[in-house]
């Protein structure tokens, strides 16, 4: 076991862990943030994204151990403190962006996270960016709408705002 | 009907934005995995690492004996626990249909067929004790490829299916020989249907909850289908059904692979029953991989008989159809859904169709987004330009000779179903509108002239498919053993809020939204006021789920007449409290009014509050304003469309690249725009995936060797274009709202456009086929193939 401090949208979190857990199952099953999900075992759908000190990683490919002093981001800490969505999940309901909604908590971070590092991406530099998370209803079509949406919207702003949240 | 008042905006036909959304975006959702109950205990299964053998040993008595393992038990141990699971449709009277148990006890016939299953208190537990079980075997002979599983001498999947044959399938619509002789060209393909994995984004899960004192059961299943789990679980697993509650929270996408009846359902039900807790079971995609049901895979001989001026006289088919190890529920109609689709929107008059289905050594095959209907249109669509190319006629051109016109529907197909109406004229003219057809057809006409290396192909289907599945009889008649209605109960409740509930199970289509849009136009209530509750037999205790297209066209009608009922019950009461006569009421914007009295009037909504208390009724009526309705449709719908691909072949690398994808359906009225476009782009990319991007694939020993997601191309975003989507509005005449369905449109419509257009794209090259999907290797393959071959 080891003792891990992680920050999960802006609760601190001491636990021990068993080294081999994945971050996800962390989140999952310890952090009770059950709105991020596991859609594979190869690291290939991209569900299981999240924000770690800002930037979107795949949870299921880190382990709990090394977000250790690291402060989480889930698609549960994304809206403002009021409930206020946020752009790119205003976005994603305004441009129908969601379907069955599994592939979404992962694909909302990984927007977010495209957004920060380039405010005003071309439709190919959104479906690049988006390449590592799969959605199997949208035909992706309506996901890189919105996307360019919540660019216009001024998205990069707001979550590098959001990202700040306090330990 | 309309409630609305004049000049008022109908619901149905506005955008409107998803409730369905607010909870998915935000991360509170209820997908099955993410229940945790008290004194839960997490299930694993082991499943076979080798396509055939003979079960020796399956020892779990040390895995018992490691940390956290509460029980473990084979196959053998739980036979007595449960019946086979179930099988729904016999196509035929020499059908074979061999027992499938939960856990096989004699024998494994695919990879992941489950021989074992361990509950610990926690999932690593349970993954970690698999290890500890003693599984030994002695491998048989494996038996994949279709063509070899039915000579004499194959080995056999199942020891009493000769030649591994599950059935065959012969009728004759006209008479393909006469027409065949007067034919001036008959032209012969076979086509390669491969297999797919559905791969919904959810993996499968399945909790069971036991309440011992009571021998009552709750199941949340990922599932599309709780009512049909809800009784066939009861039979297998031998628990009463009005004891058995089945919940389809929030399911994350299904495209038919939730449309089954699974071993590991039952075998939660068995192990609640017998640990007396609570179970849990999520798969790993590599698990789902094996052992949720796969799609297609069949083989596709086609003959097309015509005339040398382009009359089509007759098509004749001859499918092999892989089943797969066992058949899962639905798993020999797939083929013969389709059946009736192979002619298309084309008038001819003779049709053969032969159909064998083929027990072999891998994962069972079912429905899959479109469940025979693409498999057939790919035929047709594909032959038709086999066809045009023959007789150096455009693809259009041919397909505009032999269409039925819009003015001759109804019309009656060479297969005896009656097409109410479309406008294949109308659709087509848009679509090639949209193309920009003519102009790319000059630069296609360049870039050959130039020998670019970078050739432009074109692809069309002109596509329909029979949706709204399906009137009961129908099913009788072919061999089902349930039926299609579909059930709704509308209820205003006393403070005048709105609870439809509905017998279908959405998935993602986003019924919440559209069938509220219904019910606040039938009623002239606010959309707002209208809730929807689904997917609980315990709340929506009757109806049939959600597959084949059916949820609007069949349960949608159903809460429309629902809606009726309940106004001419209201009707009455506001007559009585009116002191007039019902006919002397208006019902509008949801309010009666006496006609010539606008002072005089009774809105529904305050209506039900005198309902509920129930003071002052008319004679005779009874309280509460609610009303059921179970609608068995008298038909199918048929929605049609035009779709066009645009490709651009890399003739020195093989890679095919979609530049753009005009899609023009005609799925008769629309309830929710942004919600038929959002299946009309998903069901185009599954069908372009399987032309371009995906196939599974098995070794000679049977090794799914796509077994992942790193060998299983699911497209991303960066795979594929923006779509070009309209529609045209040909309403159906077969219900009271004109819809006809579009969950599974794009996907029929799709696959045959995109490989049109690739082989388009090489036909100067005397490339008259690309095996999909059309990945460089089979584009490559197919160019030199054809080396030296005359155009």
């Amino acid at each position: 076991m080891a003792r891990i401090s992680v920050s999960v949208d802006g609760i601190r979190h001491e636990d021990d862990v068993e080294p081999r857990v994945l971050l996800v199952h962390y989140l999952r099953d310890r952090a009770g943030k059950v709105g991020t999900v596991v859609g594979c075992d190869t690291t290939n759908c991209g569900a299981c994204t999240v924000l770690m000190d800002g930037m979107s990683v795949k949870s299921c490919s880190v382990l709990a151990v090394q977000a250790d002093g690291a402060e989480i981001t889930t698609v549960e800490g994304l809206a403002g403190d009021d409930g206020a969505l946020h752009p790119v999940q205003q976005a994603f309901h305004e441009c129908h962006a969601l379907q069955c909604g599994f592939c979404t908590p992962g694909m909302l971070m990984a927007a977010v996270d495209l957004l920060s590092n380039n405010p005003d991406p071309s439709e190919q530099e959104i479906r690049e960016g988006l390449e590592g998370n799969l959605c199997r209803c949208t035909g992706y079509h309506n996901i890189v709408r919105a996307v360019a949406q919540a660019a216009k919207a001024g998205g990069p702003e707001a979550a590098a705002s959001r990202e700040e949240v306090p330990a | 009907m309309t409630a609305l008042a004049e000049g008022a905006v109908p619901e149905v036909g506005h955008a409107r934005w998803r409730r369905e959304d607010a909870h998915l975006l935000t991360g509170q959702t209820r997908w099955t995995d993410n229940i945790t109950l008290p004194g839960m205990l997490h299930l694993s299964i082991l499943r076979s690492p080798v396509a055939h053998a003979t079960i020796t040993k399956v020892d779990v008595s040390a895995a018992r004996g490691r940390p956290g393992v509460v029980a473990a038990f084979s196959g053998a141990d739980l036979a007595g626990d449960w019946g086979p699971l179930p099988m729904a449709w016999t196509v035929s009277e020499d059908q074979k249909s061999p027992p499938h148990f939960p856990l096989t006890a004699d024998k494994v016939r695919f990879v992941g067929d489950g021989v074992a299953v361990v509950a610990a208190t926690s999932r690593e537990a349970a993954v970690d004790a698999l290890e500890a079980i003693e599984f030994e075997f002695e491998t048989l002979p494996v038996v994949i490829d279709m063509d070899a599983a039915t000579t004499e001498g194959s080995a056999l999947v199942h020891d009493d299916v000769p030649a591994n044959r599950c059935f065959t399938w012969q009728e004759s619509h006209g008479d393909y020989a006469a027409a065949k002789d007067r034919a001036e060209v008959v032209l012969r393909r076979r086509f390669i249907n491969q297999r797919l994995i559905p791969t919904a984004m959810e993996p499968r899960s399945v909790v069971v909850q036991p309440s011992p004192a009571t021998g009552e059961y709750t199941m949340w299943s990922s599932t599309q289908v709780p009512h049909f789990v809800q009784i066939f679980i009861s039979l297998t697993a031998g628990v009463p059904q009005s004891s058995l509650r089945v919940i389809a929270p929030d399911v994350g996408g299904g495209f038919g692979s939730k449309l089954d009846v699974y071993a590991e359902e039952a075998i939660g039900v068995v192990l609640a029953k017998k640990l007396g807790v609570p179970v849990k079971w999520t798969e790993t995609r590599s698990e789902n991989y094996q052992a949720t049901i796969h799609g297609r895979d069949l083989i596709q001989d086609a003959e097309i008989a015509a005339t040398r001026d382009g009359t089509v006289l007759g098509l004749k088919v001859d499918l092999i159809v892989n089943m797969g190890g066992y058949l899962q529920l639905l798993t020999p109609c797939i083929p013969l859904l389709g059946r009736y689709m192979y002619p298309g929107i084309y008038k001819f008059e003779a049709h053969d169709l032969s159909c064998t289905g083929v027990f072999t050594n891998t994962t069972p095959t079912d429905a899959y987004r479109g469940a025979g209907r693409p498999e057939a249109t790919y035929v047709i669509e594909r032959i038709m330009d086999e066809l045009a190319n023959e007789l150096r006629m455009g693809p259009l051109e041919l397909r505009r000779k032999n269409w039925i016109q819009h003015d001759e529907f109804p019309y009656t197909t060479v297969c005896g179903l009656e097409y109410d109406t479309g406008d294949y004229e109308k659709a087509t003219a848009r679509a090639t509108e949209l193309l920009g057809y003519d102009e790319l057809r000059r630069e296609q006409q360049e870039r050959r002239d130039r020998n670019d290396p970078v050739q432009i192909g074109i692809g069309v289907s002109t596509y329909t498919e029979m949706c709204g599945l399906a009137p009961s009889r129908w099913l009788g008649r072919e061999g089902y053993i349930a039926g299609g209605w579909e059930a709704a109960t509308v209820r205003v409740l006393p403070l005048g809020k709105v609870e439809v509930v509905t017998g279908t199970s959405p998935h993602g289509q986003g019924h919440e939204t559209t069938f509220a849009q219904i019910t606040a136009d039938a009623l002239g209530v606010p959309f707002d006021d209208v809730v929807v509750v689904h997917g609980d037999t315990r709340t929506a205790p009757l109806g049939l789920d959600t597959y084949g297209s059916r949820s609007l066209a069949v349960g949608g009608i159903a809460i429309h007449q629902a809606c009726e009922k309940i106004v001419e019950k209201a009707r009455a009461l506001a007559a009585h409290q009116l002191e007039c006569d019902p006919s002397d009421l208006e019902f509008s914007a949801g309010t009666f009014t006496v006609r010539g009295s606008p002072e005089s009037s009774k809105a529904i909504q305050e209506l039900a509050f005198a309902s509920f208390v129930a003071h002052d009724l008319p004679d005779g009526a009874n309280p509460i304003l609610t009303a059921d309705a179970v609608l068995d449709p008298e038909t199918f719908s048929f929605p049609h469309g035009t779709h066009l691909a645009h490709v651009e072949v890399d003739t020195e690398t093989g890679a095919v690249a979609l530049k753009k994808y005009v899609a023009v359906d005609d799925v008769g009225k629309v309830v929710n725009p942004s919600v038929v476009e959002g299946q009309v782009h998903g069901g185009v990319t599954q069908g372009i995936a399987q032309a371009l991007f995906e196939g599974a694939v098995y070794d000679a020993e049977g090794n799914l060797v796509t077994g992942t997601m790193v060998d299983y191309l699911v497209p991303s975003a960066a795979d594929l274009p923006s779509f070009t989507t309209d529609r045209t509005e040909t309403p159906s005449t077969t219900n009271p709202l004109g819809v006809k369905g579009v969950g599974e449109a794009g996907t029929i419509a799709s696959t045959p456009a995109v490989v049109n257009a690739v082989v388009d794209a090489l036909r100067p090259r005397g490339v008259n086929d690309v095996e999909m999907p059309c990945t460089p290797l089979h584009v490559w393959q197919a160019m030199e193939a054809a080396k030296g071959e005359p155009r």
